[in-house]
């Protein structure tokens, strides 16, 4: 047991010091817990989640180039294909130079999870699982749970249409409940668990059948087939793989509460 | 609506290509890079991990270097596709001529470290009669093992207490831990995969 916990401790210890870089904590927001039904949930349905902190706003392109000043090994020429594939800061002019048409207070997209979770862990923190980023993105401005809403829904699906919204810039969409803003309407975010979506089942012919987890699902799991939304991000979580990169998928980074003095 | 339904294809299709060209693309880079000292940008050596065996020993992924490594993800409580990757992996084993054997480690990665501690996964090993030299048991923290999957292209949830849904597929490294071929889904043809791994070990012969 012991050495179990020694790993975790080399494990968050990797290549990474303090900061200057990132959302400070007073630009982090708490998310109270409790439970709730996501999606794809367990057998059980319910799913509980403790509090957390959440950044405000997705990591921008300015963020995202102080980290790469600090650490060279994620610049765009000196990144290993092991952690990203080709596009990664694909519109970059070159290591330390934003696209020319590139807003500095845009959100960073084309990273990998490779890259935002070392960005994420470079500051103490960790992106959000599938779980948390579910439970933060499903207020609206006023209640913490809005996917009963139907203009909820439709608002989320509107965004889903509408074209390069990653060329916005942070914080011109709504803020929610929490505080928290553009978890709609800008970006996909990376989660840290994104590869625990096994819902690609007629694409990939690996999924356990005798769990029930797709079939099944149609009965327990997707407990909100209104929320056509959600099964968009759900897909799109299954259909990526962590050295992907795509010019609409960002992240922002999460903190466990106790880890705040 | 129509849109949102295109773009779900897309994202299919360009997801699924593009894992084809990574394979190609690795097994391209393992000709030329055998017999470098480097690591390949596309190994799995890269991952700074310790992990602890089924006899309780720390030992750093690097380690495994200069072997040909047969990967599968599993974790013991299973009862359903478990047995059945276990024993494609036997099966694997089986073909794998006696002259090459010391040259290949089969390796079971725990997608369950909660659980399968290192106890678990020796009486894993003894009654699935995997207890020579080759077989390897691999536990880590859920980070490492998160991680680790994500690189393999296993996608796995819990989803009881006990039971974890998951994906099945094997993989196979060159001596420098670059992905070499990977086979998908339960007691498939392993033909390609034994192909791969002999000659792999016929050019570390060389």
């Amino acid at each position: 047991m012991v050495s179990f916990f020694r790993l975790i401790l080399v494990f968050l210890v990797i290549g990474c010091s303090n900061t200057v870089f990132g959302q400070s904590e007073s630009e982090m927001v708490l998310v109270n817990g409790g439970d709730f039904i996501p999606l794809y949930g367990t057998d059980s349905a319910t799913v509980v989640v403790r509090d957390f902190k959440m950044d405000i706003y997705p990591v921008t392109n300015s963020d995202y180039l102080a980290f790469v000043k600090k650490y060279p090994k994620w610049r765009k020429s000196k990144i290993i294909r092991l952690f990203s594939d080709e596009s990664y800061l694909g519109r970059w002019e070159d290591d330390l130079t934003l696209g020319a048409d590139f807003l500095p207070n845009s959100p960073v997209t084309s990273v990998s999870w490779f890259a935002a979770k070392a960005y994420c862990e470079c500051q103490g923190k960790r992106l959000p699982t599938v779980d948390e980023w579910e439970f933060a993105a499903m207020a609206d401005e006023n209640i913490p749970d809005a996917r009963i809403l139907k203009g909820y829904n439709q608002k989320i699906l509107t965004w889903y249409e509408a074209p390069r919204t990653f060329k916005n810039t942070i914080g011109s969409t709504f803020k929610n409940y929490w505080g928290i803003h553009d978890l709609h309407g800008l970006v996909w975010e990376w989660t840290l668990d994104f590869n625990s979506v096994l819902i690609s089942g007629e694409s990939r012919k690996d999924v356990d059948k005798d769990s029930n987890l797709f079939c099944g699902s149609a009965a327990v799991g997707a407990s909100d087939l209104m929320n056509y939304a959600a099964f968009m991000r759900y897909a799109f979580r299954g259909s990526i793989k962590a050295n992907y990169t795509g010019r609409n998928l960002g992240f922002r980074c999460v903190k466990d509460v106790e880890d705040f003095h | 609506m129509k849109t949102l339904i295109k773009i779900l294809v897309i994202a299919f299709v360009l997801s699924s290509c593009k894992n084809d060209k990574k394979a190609n693309i690795a097994s391209d880079n393992s000709l030329e890079e055998v017999v470098s000292n480097e690591i390949p940008e596309l190994s799995i050596y890269n991952l700074p991990s310790t992990w602890t065996t089924q006899d309780n020993r720390d030992i750093e992924l690097k380690s495994l270097q200069g072997d040909i490594l047969v990967m599968v993800m599993i974790y013991t409580t299973c009862k359903a596709a478990c047995p059945r990757l276990v024993s494609d992996m036997r099966n694997i084993e089986a073909q794998i001529p006696k002259k090459n054997k010391e040259k290949v480690k089969l390796i079971l990665v725990s997608i369950d470290p909660e659980t399968d501690t290192p106890t678990r996964l020796k009486t894993f090993a003894k009654e699935n009669n995997m207890e020579s030299e080759q077989w390897l048991f691999l536990r880590g923290s859920i980070e490492m093992t998160r991680e680790f999957a994500a690189v393999l292209a296993v996608n796995y949830k819990k989803i009881s207490p006990m039971d974890f849904s998951h994906s099945n597929i094997i993989s196979v490294f060159d001596t420098n831990g670059v992905m070499a071929h990977q086979q998908e889904g339960l007691g498939v043809d392993n033909k390609e995969t034994v192909k791969t791994i002999l000659e792999l070990a016929e050019k570390s012969n060389n």
